[in-house]
């Protein structure tokens, strides 16, 4: 179907009744070759690339609610590549590529915009972590640029520059960070995968992993079983339930993280903004509301809902940087099931069981890996290897200590990330 | 969300710390091996219902409590004191 400035003017004339669906709407299949647990962003980009990059045909994504209802249709849609360790900064390296040439290839208008991202910082020791930071990012061949204090003004004049308690020193600029329009991201590689014949099958939930000695044979669900050759789950927050289906037990924990946006405002904030002395990230969006978030609320939770010391922790860190702010009536604010990890760093891997992978472990970060994770995973169901970007992102890490990604510096245990 | 601790009474969240999963009450012994320290600090059930974890009333009695909550609607079952849980 196609899309255009004069399509949108005709079916205001004749009342909107000219648009089709954009992907079907299938009965599942007795058998597939790969099945895909999750119908998110991260499962969707998979099934894509599954079709695209590896000529694969007989797919299908199981949803149990709708397509890209669960964590890619309520995120602050930040997109970047600002990591510092080896192993996420080679894998954002890349899947910042595939969000640069992500419209052309799925033929979708995803709102991908590189407006800037700046992280604030407010000390001398902040300072020299971030250059630390920024050499890391240009030796993995992206954008960095350190900027003072008053290099920070020209951009963000509206800041509170000389705030008594966290002055601002400087900020490390990424210009090619931005946002991206979530549903749409979701939607696009719904229709791609689609258009490939991949069965994308929504309102179907998995109740259980059929395994037979030790090899995956299907998934039972509430639309009947399913037969399939191999199996991937990419459930993010419910990774752990999918996966004891398969008798397994995962190194996550879920958790809430809250996220906010206000009513629509004229263009006032450019670039992706973060304060380096609380936790605090805000843009605008295209719509005029300021989305912004904060930290975990830092206890277990499937309630999708937050408390409200971390809105408050929040609001005041907002106050404290932007004073503008305060005018700004919230709108709404929602929390999200966090696949948490105990180093903060996700996994792409196989398991002990033969033709069942698994996705997850994305923290508070899957947004801007969801081309990243889909085309690594991919790249793992279809050739048995691991993507070389995602090749550290390895499930055994924690039992042998070996190659644990801690990005944050805290400690790779739960409860610190 | 408020917990009632058996010390001092219902207190608003922000005089607790959070603990993490109880199991940690359940510390293996040192030369138990790879496989129950990998269960004891990495892997988790992860309920969507009824856990059990740890909290410290850190700006209140400074006792380490054992609280039983839903993970799915926070409501709060039971809260005990750790020393007390552990035997």
């Amino acid at each position: 179907m196609g899309y255009s400035g004069f399509r949108v003017i005709k079916e205001g004339l004749f009342g909107q009744k000219g648009w089709k669906p954009q992907w079907r709407n299938p009965e599942p299949k007795a058998e597939y070759d790969i099945v895909i647990i999750g119908g998110g962003g991260h499962g969707l980009s998979t099934a894509f690339y599954l079709a695209k990059e590896h000529g694969l045909k007989n797919i299908a994504v199981l949803e149990k609610g709708y397509l890209g209802g669960g964590n890619v249709g309520r995120n602050t849609t930040i997109v970047r590549a600002n990591y510092f360790l080896p192993g996420n900064s080679e894998f954002y390296s890349h899947s910042l590529k595939l969000w640069e040439n992500l419209e052309n290839e799925l033929n979708y208008n995803v709102m991908h915009s590189q407006r800037g991202l700046i992280n604030l910082f407010h000390s001398d020791g902040q300072r020299d972590a971030f250059a630390r930071r920024g050499n890391a990012m240009i030796n993995q061949g992206d954008d960095a640029e350190l900027l003072d204090t008053e290099g920070v003004r020209k951009h963000l004049p509206y800041l509170d520059f000389e705030n008594t308690r966290f002055p601002i020193y400087g900020g490390l600029l990424h210009k090619r960070g931005g946002t991206a329009r979530h549903d749409a991201v979701a939607w696009g590689y719904a229709r791609g995968a689609d258009q490939r014949g991949v069965d994308l099958i929504q309102n179907c939930e998995v109740t259980g992993i059929d395994i037979e000695g030790g090899v995956v044979k299907g998934v039972q669900t509430s639309r009947g079983a399913i037969r399939a050759k191999k199996v991937a789950i990419v459930t993010a927050g419910r990774s752990g339930q999918v996966a004891a289906m398969a008798g397994m037990r995962l190194p996550i924990e879920s958790h809430i993280l809250q996220a906010f946006v206000t009513e629509g405002l004229k263009p006032v904030i450019d670039h992706v903004v973060s304060f380096g002395m609380g936790h605090f990230y805000i843009s605008q969006s295209d719509k005029g509301g300021l989305v912004f978030g904060g930290d975990l609320d830092f206890y277990s939770s499937y309630a999708s809902r937050g408390n409200l010391p971390m809105k408050e922790h929040v609001m005041d860190a907002a106050m404290t940087l932007m004073p503008m702010i305060g005018k700004a009536k919230v709108l709404r604010s929602w929390g999200g099931i966090m696949d948490m990890t105990p180093d903060g760093s996700p996994i792409i891997d196989k398991t002990h069981i033969e033709g069942l992978f698994l996705d997850c472990g994305w923290c508070y970060g899957g947004f801007k890996a969801v081309p990243g994770s889909g085309f690594s995973l991919a790249h793992l169901i279809a050739t048995g290897n691991h993507h070389a970007p995602a090749e550290k992102f390895r499930l055994d890490r924690f039992r042998t200590g070996r190659g644990l990604m801690d990005e944050e510096g805290t400690g790779a245990q739960h409860n610190l990330h | 969300m408020r917990l009632n601790c058996p010390v001092c009474g219902e207190r608003d969240r922000r005089e607790f710390y959070y603990g993490g999963d109880a199991v940690a009450m359940m510390r293996p012994a040192p030369d138990a091996g790879v496989g129950p320290w990998d269960d004891y600090v990495h892997l988790r059930e992860n309920p969507a219902g009824q856990t059990r974890d740890l909290w410290h009333h850190e700006a209140g009695c400074g006792a380490w409590l054992v609280v039983t909550r839903n993970t799915v609607t926070h409501a709060i079952k039971d809260v005990a004191l750790a020393r007390e849980a552990k035997r």
